[in-house]
């Protein structure tokens, strides 16, 4: 904190105007951005270090040599096999997810390199419908599985999922064994694969294969919780740890190998896909 | 649209009419049991039926997993603990004979009254639990005992100490054991197959799914709150969703449906339990002989097929 006279005393805890919160606002600081200073700032809030959720082309783009990423299975898109519809059809918020985040999913695989080291990627992005696992983003991770184990690549995924998507039911779940099970054969073949998870990596997200990494790596402040606070709290009437859920928590808990500050992941992805690389 | 369930089924019965000559009474049994397993793809249940498979697959007096290993299982022995930490009562595990062969049991357990009911976490394992079911899963795998997994839980526990004790690895975890097992396992449905806590314990090389069982990526409820805003809305969510076991089949989730006596599981646990004998010693008998390494490239490309896009 700076040592100017804190003027804020008193609207400490009036409640957050409901809704009107500007999307840019830092939740753990108040410190307001503009896009662009966000965006060179990797969504990193300056003031406190609080990690905004950072979107996938974004992500990729901080993570990966420039010029080095070629996208595939781009054109992959879901169907609606249940009809779902709750208060919209399914297929509506479909389109309407693709035109607000000009992807064709929640997740964007590809071949790229990382300090050098050639790696397969398969990173979320949370903007997509909550990041939500359904058919595609299980075909696409499980074919970046394949395409890794066929290039002998190690895979580096980055999870930010709220789990399962619902509208697609019952195959939604069975896309947590469809992953692990693409997991299974790429490292059947030898293969490697580092997880980072982002915030948030909830429900079947974390319950499949973001869990299955060789190294499990974590951003600051990310959620990583198979069920949610809300969920947990409505259950069990438990008072929830301050930091329940979150990267910190579970690194003490010994379920993460490290808490990984945004600007420093490239340089360690690196380091673990050269001691992983050297194996072969 | 003829799923592919529904084709595979009808091969079957085109070639089980075939051999008409040939077959007893058995074959009579298994051909009816198709038909009827074709008829109720055919047949789309209504909302209503989906939600009385809801409500069936939750009734307190349907056979629960002891329920049926004390019928289905000779010389049982639960085998208790995770070598870790602690004895989730949650999920059970055993090991026993059926048809005088030794299979490995794994699966949920719940409660009747008050007093089980709390010791047993109306189902809802731990990651201990599901730790303790890996330790057995690899058990059978070291001495070539099948296994068998019967699975009823609402869901994983969704608990601060469960969190901090690793659940969702936990779940991640046992999928990836049971992926790797070179035993043939067979995996069945018999109440609720509640998200995460069930997929835990049925990539299997047989999924198998009781008549009024359910089995689903979230609760209606859940959903309903979620989607709805409003978890009275798990009728309507429960429609939509389509948890049911002719979907589940027509979908390509399971495998095959388990037949229960006419009026459900619950009014009757020894036919009940009669009828998953069936089913169960039928999957065990199809998967025998076959080698570890096929069995488990079969299974993982079985899991690896699911899923609908373009």
């Amino acid at each position: 904190m700076s040592s100017r006279i804190d003027v804020s005393i008193e609207h400490k805890h009036a409640p957050a105007p409901d809704g009107k919160r500007h999307p840019n606002t830092c939740p753990s600081c108040s410190s307001h951005y503009r896009d662009d200073e966000l965006d060179s700032a990797l969504w990193v809030c300056s003031q406190c270090g609080h990690h905004f959720p950072m979107r996938a082309r974004a992500r990729i783009a901080h993570l990966t040599d420039d010029g080095t990423f070629a996208e595939a299975d781009a054109d992959v898109r879901s169907e609606d096999p249940l009809d779902f519809f709750d208060l919209r059809p399914y297929s509506e918020r479909l389109a309407e997810a693709e035109l607000a985040t000009g992807l064709g999913e929640a997740i964007v695989t590809g071949a790229a390199t990382i300090g050098g080291h050639a790696c397969e990627l398969a990173v979320m992005d949370f903007a997509f419908m909550g990041g939500s696992m359904g058919s595609v983003v299980g075909e696409k991770f499980s074919r970046a599985c394949d395409s890794a184990a066929e290039r002998g690549a190690p895979l580096v995924s980055v999870s930010a999922s709220g789990g399962a998507r619902m509208q697609e039911g019952i195959l939604a779940l069975m896309q947590l064994p469809k992953t692990v099970c693409a997991i299974a054969d790429l490292h059947d073949a030898g293969g490697s694969m580092i997880s980072v998870l982002a915030h948030p990596t909830t429900g079947g997200v974390l319950a499949s294969f973001a869990s299955l990494g060789d190294v499990l790596l974590a951003e600051p402040g990310a959620l990583m919780s198979f069920a949610g606070p809300r969920v947990v709290q409505q259950t069990t009437r438990e008072r929830l740890p301050e930091d329940f859920g979150l990267a910190e928590s579970n690194l003490r808990h010994g379920h993460v190998d490290a808490v990984v500050p945004r600007p420093e992941l490239p340089d360690t992805i690196a380091k673990l896909l050269g001691l992983f690389g050297n194996a072969r | 649209m003829p799923g592919e369930a529904e084709l595979r089924l009808r091969e079957r019965l085109t070639k089980l009419r075939q051999m008409r000559l040939l077959g007893g009474a058995n074959l009579q049994g298994e051909l009816e049991r198709l038909q009827r397993q074709l008829d109720r793809i055919a047949a789309e249940p209504t909302d209503e039926e989906i939600w009385r498979s809801v409500e069936l697959a939750r009734h307190q007096d349907r056979p629960y997993t002891l329920d049926y290993v004390h019928r289905l299982l000779d010389d049982w022995f639960e085998l208790r603990g995770d070598r870790a930490r602690a004895d989730d009562a949650a999920l059970v595990t055993g090991l026993g004979r059926i048809d005088g062969r030794t299979v490995a049991l794994v699966g949920q357990q719940k409660g009747r009254d008050i007093k089980e009911r709390t010791k047993r976490n109306f189902g809802m394992a731990y990651p201990e639990g599901y730790r303790k079911a890996m330790r057995v899963m690899e058990l059978a795998d070291r001495h070539g005992f099948p296994l068998v997994s019967l699975v009823d839980t609402p869901g994983a526990y969704p608990g601060v100490a469960a969190e901090q004790h690793g659940q969702g690895g936990a779940i991640a975890h046992s999928q990836a054991t049971m992926a790797r097992l070179g035993v043939p396992t067979v995996a069945c449905v018999i109440g609720e197959g509640g998200s995460g806590g069930a997929i835990a314990l049925a990539v299997a090389d047989r999924v198998l799914m009781q008549e009024n069982a359910i089995y689903s990526v979230i609760s209606p409820e859940g959903c309903a709150a979620i989607l709805w805003r409003d978890a009275s809305q798990a009728r309507r969510a429960a429609a939509a969703f389509k948890p049911d076991a002719p979907h589940c089949l027509e979908l390509g989730v399971i495998d095959a449906i388990v037949p229960e006596p006419p009026a459900g599981a619950h009014v009757d646990h020894d036919e009940a339990a009669r009828l998953l004998g069936e089913s169960l010693r039928e999957a065990l008998d199809e998967l025998e002989g076959i080698p570890g390494d096929e069995l488990r490239r079969r299974r993982r490309a079985k899991f690896r097929a699911l899923g609908v896009f373009v």
